[in-house]
Order: C-alpha cells, then structure tokens, then sequence
C-alpha cells in the first residue's frame, strides 16, 4: 500500500506561505503529474513529501503511514520516498554502479545482479556500470538518477522535472524510458513540470498548482477538456476565448451558434474553444468564411491566425480566432477558408460586471 | 529540531573565531593611546614618521602598478597569444611563488652587492610579488569566454577595442585583487626591506622591538600600518566596482583563438624570459652557488638542517589543522547563505587576517604580556597567530570543498535512506577531502617560510627554516643560509605545482 495522501496541508519558507491548505491523493501504483509554473509551489511540495521541509500544518501519508503531521515527523532516511532531481545529482565520487548501489543496505552494495537489473530497467547497456558520472550525456544522467532512487524500491517515487535540462529528442526519449521504468517497478510517482505537453502524456492524472493551491485535480483528457476555468484552459493548451450568451445548451458568438458542454447556465459565458476544434475547408464549405492572417508552421502541424469574421456576434477578447491544422492542409496567408466548429465547447459563466458589451463588429 | 539547534552551533563557532581575530587588536592597539592622546600625536608627527610614510608611499606607488603591468602583460601573453610554449611559461611564472621574498632578496644581494635602498626594494617586491596578479588574470582569462570578444569585433570594434571594451572590464575584479595582495604584502614585507636597508612601518616596528619591548611607541607605529592596510583594502572595494561579473547562458564554452604575434614574438619572448631570468633564475642560481661554496654544502648533512626541517613541519602541521579548523564554520555558514550575519562574520576575519604578521605578532605579545604571562613565548600562541594570519588561505580551500558537496546531493543520499552521519562519511567527506588537503598544505606551506611574526612569537630556541635562514644571512654568513634557503624552495615547489593545477587546469 503506497498510496500517497496529502491532507491540508501549509508550509512556506519564512512568513510567506507557498503552499496553502493543500489536499491531494495519489493512488497506488499510479503517476500525477503536478503542472505548475515558476514560484506555483511545485518543488515545495516536492520537498514537503520527501521530508526536507516540514508542513507548518496539514498531514502528509506515505502507503497509510503518517510522515508528517502534528506531532510526527519522519526523516527523509526512514520515508522510503525515492527522489529525482532537475540535474540528476549523481554523486560525482562515484562510479555509476556506485551510484545506483547507494541506497542499498551494504552487504548487497557489492551485488552486481541488482545494479544490471536496474540499468537494464531503466534502458541503459550493463557496460555503462563502470562508467564515471561525467561521461554520460545528460539523459544517461537523469536515468541513472532514476535506476538509484528505484534500487531500494521506494513505494513511492518524486520526479521534480528531471526532464527539462535534456534538448527535446532525449527529452522523449527518457521520459518513455522513465515511464516504463515506472510502470515495470509499479511504483506510484510524481511528476512535477512546467511542460503542459509532458504532464498530459505522462502522468494517469494531472493536479494544476496555481497560486499555492491546486486547481483542478484530473484525467489529462479531463482537465484538458474541461478546464475549471479560462487560465487552466490557457495553462493546459491553446484556447481561443470568445465573448458569448448561452442559452438552451448552445452558445452563441463570433463563430456561430455552437453547441456547449453540460451545466452551463444561460446568461454571459465566456466561450473557450481549443484550436484544433476549428476545422478548415474552402471558402463557402464551413460554417461562415474568414480570411488567413498569418500561419505558423510546425511541419507536423500549424497555427493559423484567421481575421475578418464578421457574420457572428461578440469578440474575441484575448486576440485572434486561430486554428490547429495539419502541416499539409495549412492554407496560404491571405486566402479565403471557410471554417466549422467540431465537438461542444466549453463555456465559463461570467458576472454582468466582467461581461463586455455584445457588438456585432468583426472580431479583434 | 536538530538542524536549527546546529546551526546555531555553527553561527556560534564562527562568531568565536571572529571575535578571536579581532580580539589582539582591540586590546594592544588601545596600549598606543595608553599615555594619553596628547602623547600619541606628539609621537606621531615626528620627521621619522613623515620618512617612513613617504618610504612605504614610495615602494607603494612603484610596486603595486609595476607587479600590476608585469602580472597582466605576461598573463595576456601566456594564455590569449600564441606565444610558442605556453605551458612551460605558465609554470614557470608561476614558480617565483615557492621562492620566499626575503630568500630572492638574499639571492639579489649577493648577486649585485651595490643594488640596495629604494630601487633594490622594488626590484626585489616587484620580481616576487607580479605573480599575485598573473595568477587570478591568467585564470579569468581562461574562464572568460572568447564569444564575447568575438560578438565584439562584429558589432564592428578592432582587436584592441574589442579587448579593452570586453575584456577588460571583467578583468577588474582580478586586477584590483591581485593589487591588493601585492599592498597587503608590501605593508607586511619585513624580509626584502631589512636585506635591503630601507625603511619601512614594518621594518621600524621590528627594529623598536629588538631595541625594548616598549608597548606605546610599538602600539602607535602598528595603528598607522593598521590605517594603511585598511586604506588598501577600502580602495580594492571601490576600484572593484558593484557590478557582478558572471558568465551568462548555458552552453559549452570554446578555446579562445590565440592571437598571432607576428613581429613581437621575439620581443614577447624576451619579456617572459627577463622576467623568470629575475624571478626564478637568480634567486635559485644563487642558492646553488652558495650551497656550492665551502660552508654551503656542509650544512645539508649537518644534523641541524634535520632538527630544523622537523621544527618546521611541526609547527607547519599545527598551524595548518589550526587555521582549517577555525575556518570551517565561516566557510560552512558562508556556502549555504551569502549574505547577513556569515558575510559580516567573513569581513571580520579576511580584515583581522590581512593585517601584517608583525602586527598580529606585536598584538598577541602585548596581550600575553599583559595579561596571560604564561602564553607569552608559547608554541600555542604562535600556533594561534598562524591560525589568525592564514584563516583566509584555509577558507577558500574549504568552500571550494563545500561547493564540491552541495546540499542538493546530501538531500539525495537521504532520500536513499543514509543516515546524517552515513551522508558525512559516504558523502561529503570524500567530495571534500582534496580541497581540504590542499587548504591543509597552503597553510603549511606558508606557516614553513613565515618569518615576521615567528621571529616575534616562537618560543626561544625554536628552530623553523625561515628563522635559521634568518639568524645566518643577517651574520651575512650567505653560505651557511644556503641550506636552509634551498629546503625552504624545495618545499615550497610543490605548491606551485598545486597552484598551476587548480586555478590554471580545472575548468
């Protein structure tokens, strides 16, 4: 049983509070992916579960036992909490078998079958044992760091955006390694990044950190598609806002009447609408028509920027209409498409304060 | 919890060995106002105190500019030309560091008989005090990324304006350091100045010393060299300026594309040359020939030179367990916060351990004198004004040992399940083992050729290198000083050879 529990809990450096009243609950064997950005609080309560920072309240449990909480305190030694670091943190005095071997209680240190093992868990050669740490590249770093935290088979493993320092082919490349790894050790993990892209296709749930509390706890499809709100939808991906008024399960703004998620009440929404919802056809093929603005090309895919639509009501409050489509399909700047909306949207009640006046006037 | 109560501890320690520091000065230095202020100015505004002000001016002004061009000029040549043999310069240049002063000044004596007084004082100070500055240039030069100067002559500057706008000013903070040290030696400088029979503070305060013990006039001579040393080390403050130099962004860093020299690789060659030729080459020339003479030679085999290595070593050793231990609190506090009360706490000590050890010396008599008789003529109290004078050489080793064992890998042995004392031994001990063996052996190494303030403090019939060079050469019996010279550089060698490795190789 390592299912991980974090109950109310507060804890900051100082007077200032990063974390507060923070819950979360990470179930056996799974991996939550806590997104955040700089100064969300993501190390903190990294820090907070490993035990090198003590909650100034609240309750943390690791597997059922309370590590941290009023009147208890377990160190970070006898938590059985695994920890990677950013930068790997290999111990440079040692060799990788070293390394790995660490936390191994001594009589076995010397074994070799659970250093091989374990670089074979984590997809590197056996011949890399005898290896120095600074002649390995940097995801050979970061997965050797792995192989040491899960040699002493930690119920649970912390990953605090162990990623980020690694250029993007090896950043796929050894966060695949790493999930396997994971999943083949059936530990249960956090992950914590700033990478919006790697926590939906890591983790089985995403926790948004925001402002010192989490904000939507969730399945990656679930929080992608029903964000709690404009600046979740914004964190977890593109979002086209618009001004609307909702009304009988539909909406109606720049881009037509469209239909809306469950549980809107009528009134004025704001409209978030993900790019790759909006599809583009020839000019008359669509709902309505628009004009290509500019277009961003990804090769994959690319970004496109529309104008001049003008038969709908409302704005677009934060910019452009803009479109995902893929990199074959993308039009020419300044050619007529015609576009139509695919699936519900998603739609926020907002105040009458915060509502801006309906115009009829093309958006932006 | 355990952690903060240590700290404490730890804040505790080091506020000790600060106020340990300072804690001479503030007893002796008042002994000067002791017979009232009247007195003291009356004292101080004598013609001999004007002489020995404008003397120590004078070396000042020739000294710290010259070691400044000299240092600059031949570490530009060394690591950004392409002067043929570099690697050999860089030792080389780097070698007059394991010849003590008062030993090249002994060599130049004897070499030219009439070079005394004011140019020989120069010459002397100049030869062995550039590499101060040679050192850290040399070193920020090879840390400085040639991108810069590269970006620079593209935004359209010449060679030359692309090194003074880019280069330059980040050479500063080396420059102004390596100027400070050459002062604080200079004020310090007894050895060089007596060989060569000009006066300064130091050489005054020694001579009032050997004449009686008299605390007033010793005192007040001391505050002045104390205001001058402060002065010095005000003006590094400012000539360093706010600005922090750092290397931005992440990437590997290429090799500088030497500067070809053409038509002044002869020229550039010959200035190196001169200046190992009289650095290095006369000093050790020197030794050798006295070593050769008759009396010379003898005395390596003389039981005396055994007695005396040994007499070093141990004081050596004990002053260099002593210096590390005091400063292992300051470094510790100082990597894990640089700011508050650990910076003001290393402020204390790098001020109090800057000052001549003529000083530090005369402080710790006058206290024992006064007020600990029995500590006067102890091996302790030398022991402790080693610890005082050479803390800062102990303090850098040690923090480039604590940055080589960060916190971050600690928390990671712990999260591996080691203990706080497996985290020590397991960990941090073997990270810093080689950076506080070589702190170990900087101090040792200066303890073995220190001569101002052990002529001071060792008890009678102690015998170091430096003393028994000493007591020989100022009977002008060069021959018999000979042996103990050459064990001094030999000693010393390696320590160049630590230097080079450390500062000029690692990246």
């Amino acid at each position: 049983m390592t299912e991980l529990r974090i109950r109310a809990v507060t804890a900051g450096y100082g007077r200032d509070a990063v974390l507060e009243s923070v819950d979360l609950t990470v179930p056996e064997g799974t991996t939550t992916a806590v997104l955040g950005g700089s100064g969300s609080g993501k190390t903190t309560l990294l820090r907070l579960i490993a035990g090198f920072l003590r909650p100034s309240g609240g309750e943390v449990s690791v597997g059922g036992r309370t590590v941290a909480g009023p009147g208890v305190w377990v160190p970070p030694e006898r938590r059985g909490v695994g920890y990677v670091r950013q930068e790997g943190g290999l111990f440079p005095h040692l060799s990788v078998a070293g390394n790995i071997a660490f936390g191994l209680p001594w009589p076995r240190r010397r074994h070799r079958a659970r250093v091989l093992e374990l670089l074979d868990l984590v997809g590197l050669p056996a011949s890399m044992a005898d290896r120095c740490p600074d002649q390995l590249s940097g995801g050979q770093q970061q997965r050797v760091a792995l192989a040491r935290a899960l040699a002493p088979r930690p119920g649970l493993i912390l990953l605090d955006e162990p990623f980020s320092a690694l250029d993007s082919g090896l950043r796929a490349a050894t966060r695949e390694a790493t999930a396997r790894a994971l999943r083949a050790a059936g530990a249960t993990a956090v992950l914590v990044t700033h990478d919006q892209g790697e926590a939906l296709s890591f983790a089985d749930e995403v926790a948004i950190l925001g402002a010192g509390r989490f904000r939507q706890v969730g399945r990656p499809a679930e929080v992608y598609r029903e964000p709690v709100d404009a600046e979740v939808a914004g964190f977890l991906g593109d979002a086209v806002l618009l001004d609307g008024i909702a009304s009988g399960g539909a909406v109606s703004c720049v881009l037509g009447s469209l239909p809306v998620q469950e549980g809107v009440p009528d009134g004025h929404v704001l409209v978030m609408v993900r790019p790759e919802q909006i599809a583009l056809t020839p000019a008359g093929g669509g709902h309505l028509d628009a004009t290509v603005r500019a277009v961003s090309y990804f090769g994959h895919d690319a970004i496109v920027e529309l104008d001049g639509i003008g038969d709908g009501i409302g704005s677009a409050p934060s910019g452009t209409v803009v479109a995902r489509v893929l990199g074959q399909d993308a039009p020419r700047s300044a050619e007529r498409v015609g576009l139509s909306v695919a699936g519900p949207v998603r739609a926020f009640p907002v105040g009458p304060s915060v509502a801006r006046p309906l115009s009829g006037t093309a958006a932006r | 919890m355990s952690e903060s109560s240590s700290a404490r501890g730890v804040v505790a320690a080091a506020t000790l060995v600060a106020a340990l520091t300072v804690l001479p000065l503030l007893v002796a230095l008042p002994g000067a106002l002791s017979e009232g202020p009247a007195r003291a100015v009356e004292y101080l505004f004598r013609p001999r105190i004007g002489n020995l002000l404008a003397n120590t001016g004078m070396l000042m002004a020739v000294t710290v500019p010259a070691s400044v061009v000299l240092g600059t000029a031949a570490a530009w040549l060394v690591e950004r030309t392409a002067l043929p043999g570099a690697a050999w310069w860089r030792t080389l240049l780097l070698a007059p560091l394991a010849v003590p002063s008062f030993v090249s000044a002994y060599a130049w004596v004897t070499v030219a008989p009439g070079l005394t007084g004011f140019a020989g004082a120069a010459l002397v100070t100049t030869l062995a005090y550039y590499p101060f500055v040679f050192l850290p240039v040399a070193a920020l030069l090879r840390a400085l990324d040639p991108g810069d100067e590269e970006a620079a002559r593209s935004l359209g500057l010449s060679p030359a304006a692309a090194v003074a706008r880019t280069v330059l000013p980040r050479l500063r903070p080396a420059l102004s350091g390596g100027a400070l040290l050459v002062a604080l030696h200079l004020l310090a400088e007894y050895g060089v100045l007596e060989m060569m029979r000009f006066q300064t503070f130091t050489t005054a305060i020694m001579q009032q010393y050997a004449v009686g013990f008299s605390d007033t006039s010793g005192s007040l001579l001391a505050s002045v060299l104390v205001g001058l040393c402060l002065l010095a080390l005000l003006l590094e403050l400012i000539a360093r300026g706010r600005r922090r130099v750092a290397r931005l962004g992440p990437g590997t860093q290429r090799q500088a594309m030497p500067h070809a020299l053409g038509a002044w690789t002869v020229p550039g060659l010959l200035f190196l040359g001169a200046l190992v030729a009289g650095a290095l080459v006369v000093p050790v020339a020197s030794v050798a020939r006295w070593l050769a003479a008759p009396g010379g030679w003898a005395g390596v085999f003389d039981g005396d030179l055994l007695a005396t290595v040994l007499g070093t070593v141990t004081l050596a050793v004990l002053g260099a367990v002593a210096a590390t231990a005091a400063a292992l609190p300051g470094a510790w506090l100082l990597n894990r916060h640089h700011s508050g009360l650990p910076l003001v706490l290393e402020r204390v000590t790098f001020v109090a351990s800057s000052l001549p050890g003529i000083v530090i010396g005369l402080a710790l008599v006058t206290l024992a004198v006064g007020w600990a008789r029995p500590l006067y003529q102890t091996v302790g109290l030398t022991v402790l004004a080693y610890a005082i004078l050479f803390i800062p050489r102990a303090m850098v080793s040690l923090r480039a040992g604590l940055a080589a064992a960060p916190p971050e890998l600690s928390e990671v042995a712990r999260s591996l399940g080691a203990r706080g004392s497996g985290t020590l031994v397991r960990v941090v001990l073997p990270l810093m083992a080689p950076s506080v063996l070589t702190g170990l052996v900087l101090v040792a190494l200066a303890v073995g050729t220190e001569l101002t303030a052990t002529l001071l403090l060792a008890p009678t019939g102690t015998e170091t290198l430096a003393l028994s060079f000493w007591r020989e050469a100022s009977q002008l019996d060069y021959a018999a000083a000979a042996p103990y010279a050459a064990a001094m550089i030999a000693l010393s060698a390696p320590l160049t050879l630590l230097l080079r490795r450390q500062i000029l190789e690692e990246k």
